[in-house]
């Protein structure tokens, strides 16, 4: 068994229990209509994180090593780069259709009030975020700074 | 329990399979550039610790997520046929009756569903980006065995970041994926869940191995400085070539740690009253549509609804069934029966809600007036015509508790035509969706009929 499947019987079991799963939900949904967009989107969606995000964030902090070397002495700046950014970016992307102002006509229907895009909220809410994290910087370096001269 | 070291979850590097000579020719044949990509991983910090706490606080705080997410799917009532989707075969829950206490239920689970759902998002991405270079190994698979476990980690990925995305448009009225929200994210969560349970199977052996090997307590206590790379793993999610640290292990889990943080406090508010609820910045219950007694959210408004003024003025009368006996009273006529008031949660799908001051008549004086006093379920039809949500089957404890109210007036005003005027449905720990608004009849059915 192990020499030619590759592993256990334990294994063959679980992955045929999540296969027998996953085939019969396939099944039951193969029916309705929009069965195509929901495999599009749940294949999709793997597609849009490990070939687009994940390379557009990895390249992007590559970039940012590049020009943000490791200074002699005192604090990297790199992570005070980083983590608002990093923040500023989930927040866009959880709170999308809110920053963006999509789905008007459902949102009008849903709350009774008038969709206005939240971008100006996002935008103070990212300087606020870098703000924050510059006064850190400046307050790690001045404190570098004093200490090596006392 | 052993055995499990030599699978291709285990901790030798795994021979190969059935036909062995196919799987070596596709290992010594990489296409171009696969040496290159696997020298390009840098972080000294990925490796088998890592990945084993995220997995872990994963392992806690998922089932928590997949288990609101199904006491919702029950909070709607399947055994009504009113919950979505209404056919799920053999993925049926057990059938019980949706209890009316605590009365803050469903305001809790869904709530914790959508905010512990958002708050793992951070979770989720960083420990893909931990086992990212896993998916670039080349050869991809030495056996029929890892051929099936990458086929299902597909299941458990696309499954976790299909749930995710589905969740977080739905809860924010932007419906750009066009298909039901409800059939997709139901049947997409059983896909991951069976996934789920499938990796968990396999890989906890490596998880508590991984977090053994060096303390967590330990390893929280080392600085960026002091951080080195793990021994090389069997799975190669250890660098070959690391770079220079410019975090440490304890900053990058406070790192996530923190944006968790920050997208609850972002979401948090929209199940909280009063100025809290602004702290929603970026959601669409962060707004509170007026100042006064009755400017908190609804979920459908009067004019989408399609209520005509003219059926909810003075003509408006509220039938009341129950077999052949039938009364209709009108807004008067019930404000001057025996009236009830109560403090009552609205708690959507969405995870947004809100407590409000109920006032009215008891449904259960409702089915005494047409001696129903034996009540088995009540079916209440609203004057909307059209939509999902026009109409609401109650069970028999929904509609004999105490609090459960036909409200005619909500903080000691009427209500609002979007608040439901001329009456409403407010029933304890029930979906909001199902405290029905605008009713036009209340049917009961009686239990000795």
């Amino acid at each position: 068994m192990r020499a030619g499947y590759g592993a256990p019987l334990r294994h063959l079991l679980l992955m045929a229990g999540a296969f027998a799963v996953a085939g019969w939900v396939l099944a039951r949904i193969a029916g309705e209509p929009t069965a195509g967009r929901m495999l599009l989107w749940f294949v999709g969606a793997v597609i849009a994180h490990d070939l687009v995000l994940f390379p557009v964030y990895a390249t992007a902090d590559r970039a940012l090593r590049a020009r943000l070397a490791a200074p002699a002495r005192g604090p990297s700046p790199l992570n005070h780069v980083r983590v608002p950014a990093l923040a500023a970016g989930l927040i866009f992307l959880v709170y999308l259709p809110g920053v963006l102002g999509l789905g008007r006509d459902t949102y009008r229907a849903a709350t009774g009030l008038e969709r206005e895009p939240l971008l100006g909220r996002w935008l103070l809410l990212t300087a606020a975020l870098f703000l924050a994290s510059g006064l850190l910087y400046a307050l790690r370096r001045w404190r570098a700074h004093h200490l090596r001269r006392v | 329990m052993r055995s499990d070291d030599t699978s291709p979850a285990g901790h030798h590097p795994p021979g190969y399979g059935f036909p062995r000579r196919g799987w070596r020719a596709l290992a010594e044949h990489p296409p171009p550039g696969v040496g290159t990509a696997t020298r390009a991983w840098r972080s000294p910090l990925r490796g088998p610790w890592l990945t084993s706490v995220y997995g872990l606080v994963l392992l806690v705080t998922l089932p928590l997520v997949i288990v609101t997410g199904l006491l919702d799917h029950l909070a709607y009532g399947p055994a009504y046929g009113q919950a979505f989707p209404y056919d799920v075969g053999w993925l049926r829950l057990p059938a019980v009756d949706w209890p009316t206490r605590p009365s803050w239920l469903f305001r809790v689970t869904q709530g914790l569903h959508v905010t512990l759902g958002i708050m793992l998002v951070p979770v989720v991405l960083a420990k893909l980006w931990s086992v990212i270079p896993k998916l670039f190994d080349w050869p991809p698979a030495r056996s029929v065995a890892q051929v099936l476990e990458r086929l299902t980690l597909l299941l458990l990925v696309g499954g976790i970041l299909f749930e995710i995305a589905t969740g977080l448009l739905n809860m924010q009225y932007a419906y750009l994926f066009g298909f039901d929200f409800y059939t997709a994210h139901y049947f997409g969560a059983w896909v991951f869940t069976a996934a789920l349970v499938a990796h968990v199977a396999l890989k906890l052996p490596r998880l508590v191995t991984a977090l053994r090997s060096r303390p967590v307590v330990r390893e929280l206590t080392v600085g960026r400085a002091g951080t080195r790379p793990e021994p090389p793993d069997p799975d190669g999610l250890v660098a070959a070539a690391p770079g220079d640290p410019t975090m440490s292990r304890r900053g990058a889990i406070a790192l996530v740690g923190g944006l968790s943080v920050l997208l609850g406090a972002l979401t948090v508010g929209q199940s909280l009253d009063g100025a809290w609820r602004r702290t929603a910045l970026l959601l669409p219950r962060g707004r509170q549509p007026d100042d006064g007694p009755t400017g908190f959210p609804v979920n459908r408004s009067a004019l989408a609804a399609g209520i005509d003024p003219a059926d909810t003025g003075p003509a408006w009368r509220l039938t009341l069934r129950a077999g052949d006996r039938t009364r209709a009273l009108d807004r008067a006529a019930l404000l001057a029966l025996p009236q009830h008031t109560a403090r009552l949660p609205i708690a959507c799908v969405e995870g947004w809600s809100t407590l409000q001051t109920w006032t009215g008549v008891r449904l259960r004086d409702l089915a005494a007036l047409v001696g129903a006093e034996d009540v088995d379920a009540a079916r209440v039809r609203s004057l909307e015509r059209a939509g999902l949500f026009n109409r609401a089957t109650l069970a028999a404890n929904q509609v004999l508790d105490p609090d459960s109210l036909l409200a005619l007036r909500v903080n000691g005003v009427d209500l609002t035509p979007d608040h439901g005027w001329p009456a409403r449905v407010i029933v304890p720990a029930l979906p909001g969706v199902h405290c029905t608004k605008w009713v036009a009849s209340i049917e009961f059915d009686r239990a000795t009929a």
